[in-house]
């Protein structure tokens, strides 16, 4: 691979430049790949803080810690960074650095571009936070952005608006980035159906991505225009709709969601097969269920609407669609349990964490499903039930799958194992702490408690303290998880090329840890 | 409140239960006070069991896989890793599953959607943050405001029972009758909701939905707005009393009564402190949420009317903000909202409370001028 | 280009220029949200973003340029530009079906359920649906204005349009059989087309906030009006000052006749900005 005999020339590596502008000017993978992760990391812990501050807030009914509007801010912020600025980043991460040592490739197709899909993500997270400063606080009209309410607010929403262009933008470079990479920077040998399943489910990610983040694009400069400009495109006395609206938002926002979980579907796909030592079962159907995910997935939107009064075929159409995604998504379930089955299964931190995804995601799938059936989506929409659906998605699923890949390919980062001790103490503190706050929260739901709401009716007091404690566990283990990156990256046990018994892919070829560049000629794949 | 232990022993076996008297326990759908909510609540539990049934029997699989096929135990790893039958057979399977749970809720999609053949219209309205009622058959209109006295939500004074869900005005609607609701919104979009009588619909502003109940039983039901409508989502209940015809009627007579009473008031002519007495109860009632009780609003959001340009200047100008609103702001035209006689005193207030000492008055007959005879002086509210 | 390089990866040093980017939107928003609100110099923290834009888009743009004519992108990095290119039209593409299908959706959904049933009879008891429309708010308040025809400069415009991409077509093969002087006068029409295709887009907007009373503020119909030609209009602009470099660079003399990929990019991508074009001529002109 890498031979000393490099002559200096055009495609000579003179070291990076040190410090702060070896980072700025990167056009390594591994490098940015790093970088967003931290970035992630970094967001998580402010997101997480505005959630354990919602969640402090609703302790007990009654006003205590924080003010309506301030309240309204800290719930938006919280569901915008950490979409927008902890999973999102958190998976193009994992791309980075996976995706070229996957294929056998030198770095991503676009390198100088990559660095710029990143440093874009920072510009986004200041517009955003720093609003918290301005007069009239952050953005308080939810993550959806609704309008009118929308349109009534002060700076921070122009602010908002243009970060969500921004974070666009980075989302496109980046995907198109990655799908090129995939496209045509495949080692020869590796034909489609040969990649690994992350690779697969990043490919279809990418291209959700690139078809829907221009319509959210063009979503949000409605509104900026409505706000600004004079238009009427959300304003019925000019002839627009509010609810038009939130078509355009869910055309873009439920493929959305599958952006969230297919690359932890694939995380999960390469961490199975790989403790149970056994090859994934049904790799050719769980690559065509992901596919028929993603298309699906642009049938469905309007499942968000149901309340808003659709035409009854509309609501069938819908209903029905939606049901359907339960299907390819049921085959993912049942080739990860045919995967483990007969198996010679052991359980390290990272299988662990898949473990508890394949379960937990799954009680989040299955209140999807009740959601899907408009009637008693009607009763539940915009109730604590909805919350409690998307955080046993995001938590158990997004999160849990990128804690599950970071400890799986750690090793292979820092070149050190990471503490195996901690490592389980974090995952038990999680599973047990995130399902604390957020399976009384259906319970809530069902109830009739409504989600974005500062103040609740006394009826509600038990579950939600119940919620709090756990919220507090669950945040304050995630500082395990810190300690544990830490110390990897300072020290620890000497990793081997081949970090895991069963672990297969040219990943697992190059020394860990994964040396600056990889793959600058072409590697022989048999 | 029910001891911890007693509910969670509950817990499993109210998940799976399908009769309503277990709904009291708080782990399911409140208990179903109408056709419509009763069918959804059975759906619910039929589509609850069909997932707990699944996802017991592929997890019954994982976790007897999980412990029996450890490497610990020396289990060595087999090498299928394809089967066409099997795969095809978990397609199949759940898509049967789905179609047999979609065939019931279709049914009561069109059900809900069917909103023919009412007894009485009620038009619905969302303002921030308070609902008005719009009896189309009966000629009431009215508004219901949370009810909930201050110091319980700052925590200076003890919560009592129907804490939040408590208004001032609740609807009324007769028992037995199919009630179809006109659904809209002034300013943003607000949720009508009420689980027990399995209702839920946005309004629009701008656009009419359509909706219907009927109650089966005399009750008082409660529910809350159910999206977000800026600050005081939180804080904008709704109370349905369903009673009997007759005290319906009853209840219909004396609303009407005061409504003749309020339009007279705004014939009338006030000396100033009868309208700054006045005034100050209506803007504690519309205005102080948004510009606070000492006039001072919230920097960034509200404006101050305290020192205002507009309150401490010309009183046309000011009449006329109140009246028509500031387009684009959350400042809502009152024009509709508030009968001529409030509005005076409202405006008045305003300009001789905290500093603001203009000692000039509006005087209902200055409001009727300043309306121009538009379509909405013709409707004046009945607080 | 030699072969012997197609075994071994292009890989581009660090560069500044995407941290550059970065700081220029992050001024650009800044200002332009300062400048929304009518915040003292916001205008001039803008013009620093903008300014700072166009000097990374020199640097970066000049940087791929000189790695491109020192031959140092051979055939694998040459199909990655490819790929990127389609899918980056493939995003432009989803961009103009947000405001096509906002035009779909108020035209024929939201605008005739404002004229019928309980929504008229309670909220606008005096609207007539049809299309175009300000609206019945407006409307009641008395806004008007005529709608833009399709027979004059919009007629006028398509035949510009599309005689361009003919231009840049016959451009291409003079490029391809290396015929320099085809080339540059293939480019130099399409430019003029379309700068004059802008030109009388700009008269055509005078005319509708002067004369029509057709403003982004007259309803429904105004708004997805000036946001679909706008934003059209705005691509022929990006369009042309490529095509304005793509001439330059002829002149220059870069380019061979089996390595050209970003002259074809430019084709592309002025291709879709004509078929854009022709869907607005039927959809919003034409049909109304
Ligand atoms: C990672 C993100 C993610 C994922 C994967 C999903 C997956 C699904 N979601 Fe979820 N959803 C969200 C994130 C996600 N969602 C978010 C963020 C919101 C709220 C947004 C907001 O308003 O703020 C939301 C809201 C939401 C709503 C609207 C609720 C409301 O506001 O009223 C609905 C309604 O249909 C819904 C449905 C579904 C369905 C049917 C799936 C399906 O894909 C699930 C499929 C999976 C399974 C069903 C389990 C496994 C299957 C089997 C084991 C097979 C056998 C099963 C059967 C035969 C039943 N979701
Ligand atoms: C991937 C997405 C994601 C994730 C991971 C989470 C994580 C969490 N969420 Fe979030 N949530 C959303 C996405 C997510 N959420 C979205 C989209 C919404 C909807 C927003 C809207 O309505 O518009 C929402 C809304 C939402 C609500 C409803 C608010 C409302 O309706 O008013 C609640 C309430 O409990 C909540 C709670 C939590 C909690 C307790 C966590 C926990 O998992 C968080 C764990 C905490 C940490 C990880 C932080 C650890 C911090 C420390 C230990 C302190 C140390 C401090 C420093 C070092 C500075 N979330
Ligand atoms: C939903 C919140 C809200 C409520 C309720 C509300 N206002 Fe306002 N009001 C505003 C906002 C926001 C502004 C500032 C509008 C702007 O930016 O021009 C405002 C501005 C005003 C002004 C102009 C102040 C100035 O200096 O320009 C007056 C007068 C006023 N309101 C009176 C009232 C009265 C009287 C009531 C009650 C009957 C009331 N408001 C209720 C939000 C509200
Ligand atoms: Cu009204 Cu929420
Ligand atoms: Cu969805």
């Amino acid at each position: 691979m890498s031979d000393a005999a490099h002559a200096p020339d055009a495609h000579g590596h003179p070291a990076p430049p040190g410090g702060i502008m070896r980072w700025l000017t990167t056009t390594n993978h591994k490098d940015i790949g790093s970088l967003y992760l931290w970035f992630a990391l970094i967001m998580l812990f402010a997101a997480g803080s505005m959630a354990l501050l919602i969640r402090a807030e609703l302790f007990q009914p009654g006003l205590q810690l924080v003010r309506p509007d301030f309240f309204n801010q800290l719930t938006t912020m919280h569901g915008l960074i950490m979409i927008f600025g902890v999973i999102m980043p958190a998976f193009t991460g994992f791309a980075n650095w996976q995706v070229p040592l996957m294929l056998g490739a030198p770095d991503m197709a676009f390198p100088r571009m990559n660095n710029w899909s990143f440093w874009l993500l920072p510009v986004a997270a200041i517009l955003l936070m720093s609003s918290f400063l301005l007069p009239g606080g952050a953005v308080a009209g939810g993550w959806t952005m609704y309008p009118p309410l929308f349109i009534q607010g002060g700076v921070s929403y122009d602010l908002t608006i243009l970060a969500v262009h921004i974070m666009g933008l980075s989302s496109i470079m980046g995907s198109i980035n990655i799908i090129t990479t995939i496209l045509n920077m495949r080692a020869p040998g590796i034909a489609l159906m040969k990649m690994p399943l992350f690779v697969w489910t990043w490919l279809i990610t990418a291209y959700l991505l690139i078809a829907t983040m221009p319509v959210l694009a063009g979503a949000v400069t409605m509104l900026l225009a409505d706000r600004n400009f004079g238009t009427h495109f959300f304003n019925a006395a000019g002839g627009g709709d509010p609810v038009m609206f939130q078509h355009i938002f869910w055309f873009f926002g439920h493929p959305e969601v599958y952006i969230l979980i297919l690359p932890a579907f694939g995380i999960v796909s390469q961490i199975i097969p790989t403790f149970s030592r056994k090859p994934l079962f049904g790799y050719a159907s769980m690559v065509y269920a992901t596919a028929s995910i993603a298309i699906l997935s642009f049938t469905v939107w309007a499942h968000h609407m149901f309340a808003v009064g659709m035409p009854v075929a509309a609501q069938l159409f819908f209903m029905l669609s939606t049901m359907l995604i339960a299907v390819p998504t049921g085959v993912k379930v049942f080739n990860w349990v045919a995967t483990m089955w007969k198996g010679s299964l052991t359980f390290e931190t990272p299988m662990l964490f898949a473990i508890a995804f394949v379960c937990l995601f799954t009680i989040g799938g299955f209140s999807g499903l009740v959601l899907a059936v408009a009637p008693v989506d009607i009763q539940l929409q915009d109730t604590y039930y909805v919350v409690a659906h998307f955080h046993y998605v995001l938590v158990s699923g997004a999160l849990f799958s990128i804690f599950a890949g970071i400890y799986f390919w750690l090793p292979k980062w820092t070149g050190h194992m990471y503490d195996e001790t901690l490592g389980k103490w974090h995952f038990w503190l999680s599973v047990v702490g995130m399902n604390i706050v957020f399976f009384p929260m259906h319970f809530l739901g069902l109830a009739g408690m409504p989600r974005r709401i500062p103040d609740y009716a006394l009826q509600f007091t038990d579950f939600n303290q119940i919620a709090t404690v756990g919220a507090f566990v669950f945040g304050f283990s995630q500082l395990v998880f810190l300690a544990v990156v830490l110390k990897a990256i300072k020290g620890g046990a000497k990793a081997p090329a081949r970090v895991w018994e069963g672990a297969e892919g040219l990943e697992w070829t190059v020394p860990s840890p994964a040396p600056y560049h990889t793959f600058e000629t072409v590697p022989a794949v048999k | 409140m029910k001891s911890m232990g007693q509910r969670s022993g509950m817990g499993g076996a109210a998940l799976a239960a399908s009769q309503p008297v277990l709904a009291e326990y708080g782990y399911n759908l409140q208990a179903p006070a109408s056709s419509v909510a009763h069918h959804v609540f059975q759906l619910h539990n039929l589509i609850m069991l069909v997932c707990l049934g699944i996802f017991v029997a592929v997890f019954s699989v994982m976790f007897y896989s999980l412990l029996k096929h450890r490497k610990s135990l020396g289990h060595r790893a087999a090498h299928f890793h394809e089967n066409t039958a099997v795969e095809v057979v978990w397609t199949v399977i759940p898509f049967i599953i789905l179609m047999g749970m979609a065939y019931p809720a279709a049914r009561v999609v069109i059900d809900m959607k069917d909103t023919s053949n009412p007894d009485m219209t009620v038009k619905i309205t969302g303002y921030q943050w308070k609902w008005s009622y719009d009896y189309l058959n009966d000629g009431i209109r009215f508004y219901s405001n949370l009810a909930t006295p201050r110091e319980q939500i700052d925590g200076s004074a003890a919560k009592g029972k129907h804490y939040l869900l408590e208004v001032d005005e609740p609807m009324v609607v007769p028992v037995g009758k199919r009630v179809r609701l006109l659904i809209t919104a002034n300013d943003v979009i607000h949720s009508w909701w009420v689980p027990a009588l399995g209702v839920k619909q946005d309004g629009i502003p701008g656009f009419i939905r359509d909706s219907w109940f009927k109650a089966d039983r005399i009750g008082t039901y409660r529910g809350q707005c159910a999206e977000l409508c800026g600050k005081e989502h939180g804080f904008m209940p709704i109370v349905v009393e369903v009673v009997s015809e007759d005290a319906y009627k009853a209840w219909v007579a004396k609303k009407q009564g005061a409504a003749h009473a309020a339009a007279a008031d705004n014939a009338k002519s006030f000396a100033v402190a009868e309208l700054v007495e006045r005034g100050e109860k209506v803007y504690q009632a519309n205005c102080a949420v948004c510009h606070q009780a000492n006039g001072m609003g919230i920097p960034g959001a509200f404006l101050p009317i305290n020192g205002s340009k507009v309150a401490t200047g010309p009183i046309a100008d000011h009449i006329r903000v109140v009246l028509n609103g500031r387009p684009g702001t959350a400042m809502a035209a009152f024009a509709s909202q508030l009968s001529d006689a409030d509005i005076a005193a409202v405006v008045t207030y305003q300009r001789n409370a905290w500093d603001n000492k203009m000692g000039d008055a509006a005087q209902p007959a200055a409001i009727a001028a300043a309306r121009g005879g538009t379509a909405e002086a013709a409707a004046p509210a009945a607080q | 280009m030699s072969l012997a390089q197609t075994d071994k990866y292009y890989l581009p040093q660090p560069s500044l220029w995407p941290i550059v980017g970065s700081v220029a939107l992050l001024l650009m928003a800044v200002g332009g949200a300062m400048t929304l609100r009518e915040v003292d110099h916001g205008g001039w923290v803008l013009l620093a973003g903008v300014t700072i834009l166009l000097f990374m888009m020199f640097g970066w743009f000049g940087e791929v340029i000189r790695d491109s004519e020192a031959g140092r992108y051979n055939k694998q990095v040459d199909s990655s530009y490819r790929w990127s290119m389609s899918w980056f039209i493939f995003s432009e593409v989803m961009f103009f079906a947000a405001f096509f299908g906002a035009l779909f959706y108020t035209r024929v959904l939201s605008v005739p359920w404002l004229g019928e049933g309980d929504t008229m009879r309670q909220l606008w008891p005096a609207f007539q649906a049809a299309w175009p429309t300000a609206g019945p708010g407006l409307t009641a308040d008395g806004l008007r204005f005529t709608p833009m025809g399709a027979w004059g400069i919009p007629a006028i415009n398509t035949l510009l349009l599309l005689s361009s991409g003919v231009t840049v077509t016959w451009a291409h093969w003079g490029l391809k059989k290396n015929n320099r002087r085809q080339l540059v006068s293939g480019l130099v029409m399409t430019v003029v087309l379309g700068a004059t295709f802008l030109g009388l887009q700009v008269y055509e907007y005078h005319h509708a906030y002067t004369e029509l009373g057709l403003t982004l503020g007259a309803g429904v119909y105004g708004a997805t009006f000036f946001m679909l030609t706008g934003f059209h209009g705005f691509h022929v602009l990006v369009g042309t000052t490529m095509l304005l470099v793509m001439l330059l660079r002829s002149i220059a003399g870069h380019f061979t006749p089996d390595h050209h990929f970003a002259f074809e990019a430019v084709s592309w991508y002025w291709h879709f900005v004509d078929v854009v074009w022709v869907l607005l001529f039927i959809l919003v002109y034409w049909m109304i």
